[in-house]
């Protein structure tokens, strides 16, 4: 495994050992001495032509945890906003050392192309491309539900349901690809004019009404960021009436079963989407997403850099 | 190449036993010792070596662990490498004797990153190491202080050990 | 002038035959004494006419210029290529025709053939000068906005009346831009794995439907740029039935390529209208087959490599296809069971009718020479770099049956054992 774009590149095979090996590096965290060497004398640079500062973060982290060295590049702060080309920008970080380009970009597919065509060879990880993809995170929740519910393999058998803006969610896309493929049976759930045409191909089914959805107790239950500015006008007609139909909160929290797990990728629009009591419910996985954040991502990082090929 | 048995059941029983004597003598006695199996087979062998010497000694107290070095490899290999746990017995490894278990010695690369991980838990006051094979080509400084046999190898042989545990049968096999 | 003699060539009605020309002309078509280049196993057709080729010139040469594309065309088997209006300026006016008209001439590798905007600078608010451009020296026949659609219904209905007067066409590009705002491609379920806007087929579907009617009431020629998609095939075929003056076309890479290519957001897949689902290219296919579609025009449309090498939302729609047509159409056409006439009829005569070309579509006795000699047999790799000065290919790596050994253009040879033949 050289790059990481999509969770279309993963067998399943190839995912339950990133899951194994994020699971045994999360130990890492636990240490004294939080490092290990894997990756000393490599080059990761975090290519970030979007604002994300706790991606960035659990990269660097991660990275750093390896023994790597990072260099974080923002679109805004550089050549970039003066025109310059992906390929031009690839190549010169190359040119500077780079090993491995996290990159997270506004369009999707921006890592995949990088990826593909013969501008650079450094390994390329996607950290998150418009609505496509965001293959990082797909994989820190599935190790987050692995082990909320004690699993060691797949998730054959969970029922997860996420609820949101679908239309423009690349975690929901990369989760509804991983779940499928660890043997999850998915449901997304959302306004109808947030669920793209389509979607159900990838693996879901489609749920129009959350309490509906929630009656048929899925095991975890997903909750998407939610950009507020998109759920007026063409969307939807008020925020407010978006958070009385889709928040996670009251009576909708009451429903959700008690061995079930609330995810979040965060950060959470507390009181929008997802009201505090349910933020911060025991059944609330919030920050075991963020540590094992780190842990996948080093898993990725030496996956895709350690020279080995799956 | 013709596969030939080196060791059998027996045999091995016999080296861990000898190397279970070995370490006592060499320790003065059983305070302070720590094993640290270095997976997948070291980990069986030193459990084994744990057991033999809480027989010999009464006095042993059990500290065994697991030291698992993928993250300490200074070789990239395309093999599928999946990363074992790492555990460290309770009372830890500061000034401990700590004895490293493998199963086969032969570059040293896989002993010089145990060392490196060690250094990570802490400061032992000693560190000794107990192979059950050794089967020269070193490629660095590094020698075995207890050793259940020394193999004259071709540097294109293989040199697999069979355990109980893993594979059914307790084997040396060369070929 | 000595005459020039192709010997022991395959016509397209399957009979064997020498062709002797003279002065630019075919004189003779059976047997011909003498001594000439012997074309054994070469089939011959009339010379292919692209009734859709963006030639870039003026505004983007960096992209082609009228003398690569002209090259490219001469090297693909055309005889003539018609230029699209979307230049810069726009073709709009006479004075910008007939300067297209003049650098073909100068090219002197195809017949080059203005095609004149329908609305002034393509802005689709006002139409352009239809008549000053049909009585230029160009005498432009065909009117197209191609690159956008003409959506203004009235508009289009004027613009159907004007050109009916001198027996022209409006060739439109049939895409609803209020259904296709931001769309990268085909709608569905791989747009909505992607995570791009998607391009509705009802969007092309719902122009042509409406415009086929528009062509009933005015009585005029409608002609419909590069149908894409199995609704679109279903619309065309309704209005035929109807008896409607409507003529459709479909483009190589429609006839081949499929939405699947899009997964590595490689722009060189990046075109409008988009790649569709197998199913629209398998609909397409018996289209072509049973006549319901017309022609084939290439919509070869080069781009320099900046404007590709970025990422798919950024970069400029379009692909080359001058060079492997004839390919594709052999691949679909010949290997489907249908004849070379017919072959001869969907790349050539039809299209030359369709544009108003009077010296092109023709391989008898009196007519100009224009002729293209393809080796069938033949079975090549498609490489990315053709004579167009751009490289977004995409059917570099494809291996496609047929080769175009010779084409002859006004009695010369613009292209011989392969080789383009600059002028002397």
């Amino acid at each position: 495994m050289r790059h990481l774009t999509s969770i279309r590149e993963l067998t399943k095979d190839a995912a339950i050992s990133l899951l194994d090996n994020a699971q045994q590096l999360s130990q890492v965290n636990d240490r004294e001495v939080k490092k290990l060497p894997a990756l000393r004398g490599k080059t990761v640079v975090n290519l970030f032509f979007e604002n994300s500062t706790r991606t960035r973060i659990s990269f660097e982290v991660a990275a750093k945890r390896l023994s790597a060295d990072v260099i974080n590049f923002s679109a805004d702060s550089s050549s970039v906003s003066k025109g310059e080309s992906l390929k031009d920008t690839a190549q010169t970080l190359e040119a500077l050392g780079a090993d491995a380009i996290v990159i997270r970009h506004p369009l999707s597919g921006a890592p995949k192309l990088l990826a593909e065509q013969d501008w650079i060879s450094a390994s390329v990880i996607n950290a998150g491309d418009g609505s496509h993809e965001h293959p990082t995170q797909a994989l820190l929740d599935a190790l987050t539900i692995r082990q909320g519910f004690g699993l060691s393999q797949d998730l054959s058998g969970l029922k997860v349901l996420i609820v949101g803006d679908i239309l423009h969610s690349r975690v929901a896309r990369s989760n509804i690809l991983l779940l499928n493929l660890l043997g999850a049976t998915v449901t997304v759930a959302g306004p109808r004019t947030l669920i793209p045409v389509g979607i159900e191909q990838m693996g879901t089914t489609v749920n129009s009404s959350f309490e509906d959805a929630l009656s048929a107790k899925p095991d975890v239950v997903m909750m998407l960021r939610v950009q507020k500015e998109r759920m007026q006008g063409e969307f939807f007609s008020s925020t407010a009436a978006y958070s009385k139909a889709w928040s996670l909160e009251g009576d909708r929290l009451a429903m959700v079963g008690q061995d079930a797990l609330i995810l979040h990728p965060g950060p959470m629009n507390r009181g929008f989407e997802i009201s505090s009591e349910a933020a911060d419910d025991p059944r609330s996985q919030v920050l075991r997403q963020v540590s094992n954040g780190v842990a996948v991502r080093m898993a990725v990082l030496y996956r895709c850099l350690s020279g080995e090929q799956l | 190449m013709q596969k030939r048995v080196v060791l059998d059941s027996p045999d091995i029983d016999r080296a861990l036993k000898r190397i279970a004597h070995e370490i006592l003598e060499a320790n003065e006695g059983p305070q302070d010792l720590v094993l640290l199996g270095i997976p997948t087979r070291g980990k069986y062998l030193a459990e084994r070596i744990n057991f033999l010497l809480g027989q010999i000694d009464p006095g042993y107290q059990a500290n065994c662990g697991v030291l698992d070095i993928t993250m300490y490899r200074d070789d990239a290999t395309n093999a599928e490498r999946r990363i074992q746990t790492t555990s460290i017995p309770e009372c830890g490894i500061t000034d401990k004797v700590v004895v490293l278990v493998d199963d086969v010695l032969y570059s040293g690369r896989t002993v010089r990153a145990a060392l490196d991980a060690i250094t990570d838990f802490g400061r032992p006051r000693q560190v000794k190491l107990a192979v059950l094979v050794d089967r020269g080509h070193r490629e660095l400084p590094i020698r075995p202080d207890f050793v259940g046999k020394n193999l004259p190898t071709a540097k294109t042989e293989r040199v697999r050990v069979l355990l109980n545990q893993t594979d059914g049968q307790d084997q040396v096999v060369i070929g | 002038m000595t005459s020039l003699i192709l010997k022991n060539l395959t016509l397209p009605n399957g009979s064997g035959a020498d062709i002797e020309i003279e002065k630019g002309r075919i004189t003779k078509i059976g047997s011909v004494s003498g001594s000439g280049i012997d074309c054994a196993g070469l089939q011959a057709l009339p010379g292919f006419v692209d009734a859709h080729t963006h030639l870039r010139e003026p505004g983007f040469e960096a992209s082609e210029t009228i003398l690569s594309g002209s090259r490219s065309a001469a090297a693909g088997g055309y005889t003539a290529v018609m230029a699209m209006a979307n230049t810069s300026p726009v073709t709009d006016t006479a004075e910008v025709a007939d300067f297209i008209l003049d650098a073909g001439v100068r090219a002197g590798f195809v017949e080059v053939k203005p095609i004149g905007s329908v609305t002034k600078g393509l802005q689709g608010a006002e139409l352009s000068d239809i008549q000053g451009l049909s009585e230029s020296r160009s005498k432009v026949r065909m009117f197209s906005d191609d690159g956008v659609c003409v959506f203004d219904e009235d508009l289009m209905r004027q613009a159907l009346v004007a050109v009916k007067a001198f027996n022209g066409v409006i060739a439109q590009h049939a895409q609803d831009p209020t259904m296709t705002v931001g769309a990268q491609m085909n709608a569905g379920a791989l747009a909505a794995e992607l995570g791009m806007a998607g391009w509705p087929a009802e969007a092309e579907e719902s122009i042509i439907k409406r415009d086929a009617e528009l062509a009933e009431q005015t009585g005029s020629r409608l002609h419909i740029c590069h149908l894409t998609t199995a609704g679109a095939v279903e619309v065309v075929r309704w209005a035929k039935a109807r008896g409607i003056n409507i003529t459709a076309e479909v483009t190589p890479h429609h006839l081949l390529l499929t939405e699947e290519l899009v997964r590595g957001y490689d722009s060189v897949y990046k075109v409008n209208p988009p790649l569709r689902r197998l199913e629209d290219t398998l609909a397409l296919r018996e289209a072509l087959l049973d006549g319901t579609i017309d022609v084939l025009g290439t919509d070869h449309a080069p781009h320099s490599r900046e404007k590709k090498e970025c990422e798919w939302q950024n970069a400029a729609f379009g692909m080359v296809g001058l060079e492997h047509a004839a390919s594709v159409l052999q691949e679909v056409l010949i290997q489907s069971g249908a004849s070379w006439e017919r072959f001869a009829n969907v790349l050539s005569v039809k299209p030359a009718q369709i544009a108003g070309l009077e010296h092109q579509g023709q391989l008898s006795v009196g007519s100009i020479a224009n002729i293209a000699l393809i080796d069938p047999t033949a079975k090549r790799v498609i490489e990315r770099q053709t004579n167009s000065k751009s490289v977004n290919n995409p059917f570099a790596g494809i291996t496609l049956p047929g080769r175009i050994v010779h084409t002859i253009f006004k009695g010369r040879f613009t292209l011989k054992n392969t080789q383009i033949q600059e002028q002397q």
